[in-house]
């Protein structure tokens, strides 16, 4: 059990997937401009990574590994990632259609999150259980939904301010990824 | 004929403009200052004029290049509190260079690029002194004990020439004459299992904290609540930190007063109560509702405890400022007061 609270104050706070392996920029710096659509991004990116991590794990334990073909990690986690990205569109066009128009076109987007690649690899590297493997990815999709609606909420005051005008836009918000990003290195040593 | 002055709205005059804030604040950090050089030698004073120099002319530079005014920017105060609130988290005797590289990231890059005052969502002092203490480790745990517990320690020459040149003048070596911090020493001697009492017959502690510095929490207490006094800061902030950093803290001292330092200690040590009173009361950068004040203050105690207790730094008030920066506007958004006739 402590091993496991271990690892989600790790992907959520110490090792954030944003700010300190700067993995998922792209939904991190695309869909932070308004709080709405980045909540629902989180919601949606959490459920996609929790699920493609323990289907990933599956996958290499008992598919890859008998049969001696680990040189397909790669293409078959992005294969594996793509179908449950499917199967959550699908599956929540036919339960909530109104969550679904919502999310639009950011839920087939969630394929080229890297993050979710990312975390499916991680966790044959650091080679985790199951069960260690499933909270990694719950970890790190908690700790890319607090950043990204803390992002959210400051770029929408952003852009408010009077920002000089070569730094408006995206270069602004990647400072402030930065900065954000250096507040995170305090919780260096936590676990 | 008689005419009757008009102006627009609004009509209700604020009672205090900026630069009236700003020189209040400044004043009621005096007597704390005053102490601090009592106790410690001139070297916060010398950090003071690095960094307001510096700050100043980065401040006119930027204000330059966008082209504003620069009388009403320069002269309302607000860098010059950036600048003392920055030089007074440092070491005292830093060499220039540091203190101006922090002072210009937090005017240039924490300020600037947002706007300027009224528009950083980050706290520029803090932004400056985070990137100088993950940039320079080194020299920023330099700290120079109370004069009077060092017979050996640089008298104001020196540490003049410590300022500007980065060495001690005289034959003297760094690690001859700094010493760690009460919080530091408490760390490292936790980490190998000295228990508290032991730490604390330590000659640089005294009743709660280490000697010297309880002096300067106490006249920061005392400057902060001048400052509540007269309106320049509201009362939420303060409370809340404090008590975000306290309650954590007895909750631990009664479970283990071996291992973990007092209420008190971690009241009057490091950056508690500068933090509280004048760090993050910083208006643009907290969060603005009475009970968002509240939610920003107490996250900042607790990350601080965090930190102090489990994390790699000795302190936390500068991580937790900028964190809860960072989480503000979302306090903000969540914490909205209910507009008069709105249902609930």
């Amino acid at each position: 059990m402590k091993e496991l609270a271990l690892i989600i104050l790790s992907t959520v706070l110490v090792n954030n997937f944003v700010l300190v392996k700067f993995l998922g920029l792209c939904p991190f710096m695309g869909v932070s401009r308004k709080l709405e659509s980045a909540l629902g991004m989180a919601s949606a990116t959490t459920f996609v990574l929790t699920v493609s991590a323990a289907c990933s794990y599956l996958v290499d334990t008992y598919l890859l590994a008998p049969l001696e073909l680990e040189y397909l990690r790669t293409i078959a986690f992005i294969l594996v990632i793509a179908a449950v990205v499917q199967f959550t569109e699908m599956m929540v066009q036919k339960v909530s259609p109104l969550l679904y128009q919502v999310l639009g076109i950011y839920l087939p987007l969630i394929t080229t999150n890297c993050a979710v690649l990312g975390v499916a690899l991680l966790n044959v590297q650091e080679s985790h259980t199951f069960v260690e493997s499933l909270v990694y990815g719950f970890g790190a999709a908690t700790g890319f939904s607090l950043v990204l609606a803390l992002f959210a909420a400051m770029r929408e005051r952003m852009a408010m301010a009077d920002v000089p005008e070569p730094f408006q836009g995206a270069a602004i918000a990647l400072i402030t990824a930065g900065l954000m990003s250096m507040a995170f290195l305090g919780f260096t040593g936590l676990a | 004929m008689k005419r009757f002055e008009t102006s627009g709205a609004p009509y209700l005059q604020p009672e205090a403009s900026v630069s009236q804030m700003m020189t209040r604040l400044l004043l009621s950090l005096v007597p704390a200052a005053a102490v601090y050089t009592w106790f410690f030698g001139p070297g916060l004073l010398l950090n003071i004029l690095v960094a307001s120099a510096v700050g100043l002319m980065a401040e006119a530079l930027v204000l330059n290049l966008r082209k504003r005014p620069l009388k009403p920017y320069l002269g309302d105060g607000s860098v010059l509190v950036t600048a003392v609130l920055f030089a007074w988290c440092l070491p005292p005797a830093m060499p220039w260079w540091i203190t101006a590289t922090g002072m210009i990231f937090a005017v240039v890059f924490a300020k600037h690029l947002y706007g300027g005052l009224g528009n950083n969502p980050f706290n520029p002092a803090m932004a400056g002194y985070v990137l100088v203490l993950i940039s320079f480790p080194q020299e920023m745990t330099r700290w120079l004990p109370m004069t009077a517990l060092a017979s050996n320690g640089p008298d104001a020459l020196q540490t003049l020439w410590a300022t500007f040149t980065g060495e001690l003048g005289g034959g003297l070596q760094w690690d001859a004459v700094t010493m760690a911090t009460p919080l530091d020493y408490m760390k490292t001697e936790l980490a190998r299992l000295t228990t508290m009492p032991e730490i604390k017959s330590h000659v640089m502690f005294g009743d709660f904290a280490g000697r010297g510095y309880e002096w300067v929490g106490n006249f920061i207490a005392l400057g902060g609540a001048w400052m509540i006094y007269k309106n320049v800061i509201r009362w939420h902030i303060p409370v809340a930190v404090i008590a975000g950093v306290l309650i954590p803290a007895t909750l631990a001292y009664m479970v283990d007063p071996g291992s973990n330092g007092s209420p008190g200690l971690h009241l009057f040590s490091g950056a508690t109560l500068l933090g509280a009173f004048y760090i993050a009361t910083d208006p643009v950068s907290a969060a603005t509702s009475p009970r968002g004040r509240l939610i920003f203050g107490l996250g900042v105690g607790v990350i601080t405890f965090v930190v102090r207790k489990w994390g790699g730094y000795p302190d936390g008030i500068a991580f937790g400022v900028l964190l809860m920066n960072a989480a503000a506007p979302l306090i903000d958004h969540f914490t909205r007061p209910r507009v008069y006739g709105n249902e609930q």
